[in-house]
């Protein structure tokens, strides 16, 4: 123990009940403590992380070098995993639909989350922004597998509310779930009800972050309605978009629970995601190297994401 | 609208007030439109859980439940275990948040308040470990659990999850606010340090507290892919399990009794929304710069 610590001036006198560890006595100043205490405090945190995060991913990375199916021993397979993984259709299809799917969500999301976010964030009585603020948040409260399971009645074909609101436009029955690209924009629209209510979030704060002042002098110069946002909220926005644009993709890209309720990746391979890959090569086929590996290359594209948007962002971000 | 116009203008004394009135009445409008979208399918889903089970596809559809009917929800609990899983999703979403709160608790005081050598160095590794997403360590976490011998039961599902950088992170932040002379007072009082945590610190951190605890029940009452992986038995299934379960592969659950599950497990979620809101709004969006 330090030297510094060992000051006890009236241990001897303390009841063992107030200081249960023997020297935790504190100093005068109260500055210096024993050297274990601070481990004491972060043992729970730092132990189960070790043991449930940081563990597992290097064990995770391991076993992509092997085959493994839990009953008989591992073998070394060196990278003939990722050489696999990289060949088979049905992986090679889920990674593009993943993509597609990123792409076409987040764009949808983030576009809707900004739009609505400027529009609520304008004048507008309290209780009616109160009310939207609520409404627009309202989805991300619901687990995703009930969302799911709800809304492929809203999208059966011949009895969904969808398609009976279609009609009354004219347009005849769509076969959402039944066709690729009918399931495809399902998992899109499903997922992009639930979440865009994340980004308008973060949009609602970046905005009040945007001094006033900032649009009067817009206003003295002459700009007026989209004209003021494109010069003034935008650029202004940008650090909020770029963390909401990071945390969007991030969190598509592990899309899982809509597509497996809405269509179990179906019909054929149309929308199977990288995620659904992962979870049937492990637990329905029993490929834990192969897993591992297309988990492995997922993380990789996770972190290549970020890494880029960060330095596209010391280009196209403008901070105050 | 009219009232709602003059609501406006009373609050917003802008150059061209006559422009400025139909904008703001568009602006409603589309505002309204969007609610209206996201609300509706709720509304569908409570409505038609509250009607017979030969009515459930009927059309036009009723958003408003006009002629209650409880049919649904007497057959829910007879095709499913409802108070099995509503059990089971307790245990695990309420021992899930206190576990969290206390470790979070804990290692966030000492990120923020007590010295050691490596502490900006470990809280980077902590902060590090939220970029690598579940789904590529459930793998080895799941072997790890069935070598000790504890697959398909519920503490599969809940002891991995106690540990939480993201709230460790929301906790340092939220005792780095408090000021660091309380330490210094409650030492010359004579307290020790646990004391100084117990009787000082953490009451003051409530507020934060309730924001991991509420973060956690959210995500963890709602969460699928780890319970699709760790349980197997029906007994050890979670509702959102049990409820996709009860609406099959090919659908052939019948559709308002599936709805009546799904309403019953969300007004938990509801509870949150309507006492919670503002600290589950504040925790989610902790952290991004906001």
């Amino acid at each position: 123990m330090s030297t510094a610590t060992s000051t006890p001036t009236g241990t001897g006198r303390e009841p063992g009940r107030k200081t249960t560890h023997k020297h935790s006595q504190p100093s005068k100043r109260g500055r210096v403590q024993q050297r274990w205490l601070p481990w004491a405090f972060l043992a729970p945190t730092i132990v189960g992380m070790g043991i449930f995060t940081l563990l597992p991913i290097i064990a995770s990375i391991a076993l992509a070098f092997f085959r493994w199916d839990i009953i008989s021993a591992p073998t070394f397979v060196g990278f003939d995993n990722f050489a696999e993984v990289v060949q088979d259709p049905t992986v090679r299809v889920s990674f593009v639909n993943t993509i597609v799917f990123v792409v076409v969500a987040v764009a949808l999301q983030l576009g809707l989350a900004l739009g609505l976010a400027i529009m609520v964030q304008e004048k507008l009585p309290a209780w009616l922004r109160v009310f939207f603020r609520s409404a627009f948040f309202f989805p991300l409260i619901l687990s995703a597998a009930s969302v799911s399971i709800f809304m492929r009645y809203l999208f059966n074909e011949q009895f969904g509310v969808v398609n009976w609101l279609l009609s009354l436009i004219g347009i005849p029955a769509v076969p959402w779930l039944t066709t690729p690209g009918g399931s495809a924009a399902v998992v899109i629209l499903v997922y992009v009800w639930q979440n865009f209510g994340f980004s308008f979030l973060l949009f609602i704060g970046g905005l009040a972050s945007i001094p006033v002042e900032t649009y009067e002098a817009a206003s003295i110069d002459g700009a007026t309605g989209w004209r003021k946002h494109f010069y003034v909220t935008l650029p202004l926005l940008s650090p909020t978009t770029l963390v909401a644009s990071v945390m969007a993709i991030i969190n598509a890209l592990q899309v899982f629970d809509q597509p497996y309720v809405l269509t179990r990746g179906g019909p054929g391979d149309s929308t199977r995601t990288a995620v659904m890959v992962i979870f049937e090569s492990a637990f329905q086929r029993l490929e834990f190297g192969q897993a591992s590996a297309i988990g492995v290359i997922l993380t990789l594209i996770i972190m290549a994401i970020t890494a880029a948007q960060f330095r596209l962002s010391k280009r196209f971000v403008f901070y105050q | 609208m009219t009232t709602i116009q003059e609501r406006v203008t009373t609050t917003a004394p802008v150059v061209t007030r006559k422009k400025r009135d139909w904008s703001v009445a568009v602006r409603i409008i589309v505002l309204l439109i969007a609610s209206v979208f996201v609300l509706g399918p709720v509304l569908w889903t409570l409505s038609t859980s509250l009607r017979p089970p030969s009515e459930s596809f009927k059309l036009p559809p009723a958003f408003l439940p006009l002629n209650p009917d409880l049919t649904s929800y007497t057959q829910v609990f007879k095709q499913l275990n409802v108070v099995l899983l509503v059990v089971n999703s307790a245990l695990v979403t309420g021992l899930i948040a206190v576990g969290q709160m206390v470790t979070a608790a804990l290692a966030g005081y000492a990120f923020a308040h007590l010295r050691f050598k490596g502490r900006g160095a470990l809280f980077s590794i902590v902060l590090a470990t939220m970029m690598v997403p579940a789904q590529v360590t459930i793998v080895p976490v799941f072997m790890l659990i069935r070598g000790v011998g504890l697959s398909d039961t519920l503490l599969a599902l809940i002891i991995p999850a106690i540990p939480t950088a993201f709230g460790t992170f929301l906790m340092r932040q939220y005792f780095m606010g408090l000021p660091g002379e309380l330490a210094e007072a409650a030492a010359i009082d004579g307290a020790s340090p646990w004391r100084t945590f117990r009787s000082v610190y953490a009451p003051l951190a409530m507020p934060g507290l309730a924001i991991v605890g509420i973060l956690a029940f959210n995500f963890h009452w709602n969460e699928f892919f780890r319970p699709l992986i760790m349980t197997i038995s029906e007994q050890n299934f979670t509702l959102p399990l049990g409820l996709v379960s009860l609406q099959g592969n090919l659908g052939t659950g019948s559709i308002s009794v599936v709805l009546a599950g799904v309403v019953l497990s969300m007004i938990p979620a509801l509870v949150v929304f309507m006492f919670g809101q503002r600290a589950l709004q504040d925790g989610l969006t902790a952290g991004t710069g906001k």
